[in-house]
């Protein structure tokens, strides 16, 4: 087995995430000189969805809007560092992102990458028509369906690296497993090798939101202080050849490790602690610990894991209808009362229409629930800097525009003094969980061919 | 006021914590400040407080799994965020802020702990304030 340590590092957490986060991140991993890979993470459950949706519109869309962004600044440094790439930012459209990765790094007068694309998570097709409802039941009954994607481990990814890919590009894959395939091909080990596998994959948790785990999302002042929010280093794990890590950062950027941030990140979207399943492995962090072992380095050890699920989970993604949304400010004597007299004038207008939402940002709004009770149960509280913001869902376009109409007309029509007017409609899109047999799903890889994504 | 007598504290003098959400269902991490304040957590922060303090969203089935070597636990409630981000009405459909909704429920803390406390010292009167809320 391969005892040299692998370094993989973030950097990027979502789609949207800062775009200038991966060149620290390279120049990092270069210094340090070992083997080591960069990864990207920007697929949330719904950007799938949204990436089909603009494929529908262009063919050659639907791939992550800032690959670009996120690529240009650090490609020349990873082709000639030897850092390899590793991303789910093919979304929708794996071979159209690896396309146009060849076609950027021909502009920036780079000699032609390695590419390779990952394939078999997308179910959407007639091929997977009967597996889908099988597997969806009752759930399937009257689904628009806008994107079906299987969520496949690091397979794959392992195996493309081994064949030499420098850069692997996927769509759908379990967040963690961008950085267990690495692990995977780097060390050997073997695929059934569960405790070691289960400690890539908390690696891998801890580094897939980006800076999460190093500073971003924990600062709260006189209690939880970060330096250098506008400068946060993204995080760099050292996977040891038996699964431990160590989660470090950038020298030089802003941001924190420590054992606090790294409890916060580890337990982050974990259901079952002794049981986080993944198509790779159940990992268990039960009897896990993480320790200081200097400034912002942090070791995580202790992870163990149980027999990888025999099912792979999918995401059904479906229109749901429209959300509408309005906004109009009230400030000064009496603000409050004015803002809850244009809810109630609202309320008249939309009768009908179902659940709205009425809140009164500035006194209460995200704690309360979509009924209405916590604000209710609050009173009223002389507020006099009040943003009113009603949102209702529906099912007919036309039918949501209503709100737009009625927020805007208060203008005229409404209490004394609003202003500030703001309307959006977006379409919703729910997701159905169900989860196939994994030997149903035809998960691999192939490389782009050479002078693909020619201009 | 005797000098052994504890003080009702907010929790989030005594712990932090993250919200995370998959669907209608959300997690929210609870993690001591000091290993030493990890018991509190465990004897006060249990399934019910946590129903109180969330009556408001009718949540589901609420689960705490304890991690004592981290002392840490972590909240899985179901059915607490309208649906969750897809379907909600709320600003925040994830449910983000909800960590510092937890946070806000009281702790009674012995004396001889509140050195272990976070944030800036504890005025007088902020150690019977049963919610922490300074308004």
């Amino acid at each position: 087995m391969n005892r040299t340590p692998l370094r993989i590092g973030c950097a990027a957490g979502f789609s949207g995430d800062r775009t200038d986060a991966a060149g620290p991140v390279v120049d990092a991993l270069i210094a340090a000189g070992g083997p080591a890979v960069l990864i990207f993470e920007t697929l949330a459950e719904r950007t799938l969805a949204l990436a089909q949706l603009a494929r529908h519109d262009d063919p050659e869309a639907g791939y992550e809007p800032l690959l670009d962004e996120l690529l240009r600044p650090v490609l020349a440094r990873c082709l000639a560092g030897g850092v390899r790439i590793v991303s789910n930012f093919g979304a929708a459209n794996p071979p159209g992102a690896a396309r146009r990765i060849a076609a950027l790094a021909r502009e920036l007068g780079l000699r032609a990458p390695r590419i390779a694309v990952v394939s078999g998570d997308d179910l959407a097709g007639d091929a997977h028509r009967g597996l889908l409802l099988d597997a969806l039941g009752r759930q399937a009954d009257g689904l628009s369906v806008v994107s079906a994607n299987a969520y496949l481990g690091a397979e794959a990814i392992a195996d493309a690296l081994l064949a030499g890919a420098e850069i692997v590009v996927a769509g759908r894959v379990a967040d963690p497993s961008l950085a267990v395939g690495p692990a995977l091909a780097h060390f050997g080990w073997a695929r059934d090798d569960w405790d070691r596998i289960a400690g890539a994959t908390m690696a891998g948790h801890l580094l897939e939101c980006g800076a999460q785990v190093s500073g971003g999302y924990y600062a709260d002042p006189g209690y939880k202080d970060v330096p250098g929010l506008a400068t946060l280093g993204y995080p760099i794990a050292e996977i040891d050849a038996d699964g431990g890590c160590v989660i470090t950062k950038p020298p030089g950027t802003g941001g924190r490790i420590d054992e606090h941030t790294v409890k916060e990140q580890l337990l982050y979207e974990v259901h079952d602690p002794f049981a986080y399943l993944t198509p790779d492995v159940v990992a268990d962090i039960g009897d896990a610990q993480v320790q200081q072992l200097g400034p912002d380095r942090v070791r995580l050890s202790g992870v163990r894991g149980h027999a990888r699920p025999a099912q792979l989970k999918v995401n059904v993604c479906h229109e749901t209808g429209w959300l509408a949304e309005g906004e109009i400010s009230y400030a000064g004597p009496r603000a409050e009362a004015r803002a809850r007299l244009a809810a109630e004038v609202l309320r008249e207008r939309l009768h009908g229409l179902g659940t709205l939402r009425a809140d009164l940002i500035g006194v209460s709004s995200v704690f309360g629930d979509d009924a209405g009770a916590w604000a209710a149960g609050l009173g009223g509280s002389d507020g006099r800097d009040v943003r009113l913001r009603v949102a209702l869902q529906h099912a007919e376009r036309r039918q949501a525009e209503r709100l737009a109409r009625e927020v805007t007309a208060l203008y005229t029509c409404g209490p004394a003094g609003g202003g500030g007017v703001r309307t959006a409609l977006r379409r919703r899109l729910g997701i159905a969980s169900c989860s196939v047999p994994r030997e149903r799903v035809d998960a691999g890889f192939t490389f782009l061919p050479t002078g693909a994504g020619a201009a | 006021m005797s000098i052994d007598q504890d003080l009702v504290v907010p929790l989030y003098r005594a712990a932090h914590a993250r919200t995370g959400d998959k669907g209608d269902r959300a997690n929210i991490s609870l993690i001591a400040w000091h290993p030493q304040l990890w018991a509190l957590l465990v004897e006060q922060i249990d399934e019910d407080a946590v129903r109180g303090r969330f009556a408001h969203r009718r949540p589901g089935r609420i689960v705490r799994h304890l991690l004592p070597k981290l002392h840490a636990m972590n909240f899985v409630i179901d059915e607490v965020l309208d649906g969750g981000v897809n379907g909600s009405l709320n600003l925040d459909g994830h449910g983000k802020a909800l960590s510092f909704l937890l946070l806000e429920l009281p702790l009674r803390v012995p004396r001889a702990l509140v050195p272990l406390l976070a944030g800036p010292p504890l005025e007088p009167d902020e150690s019977n304030n049963q919610t922490g809320d300074k308004r």
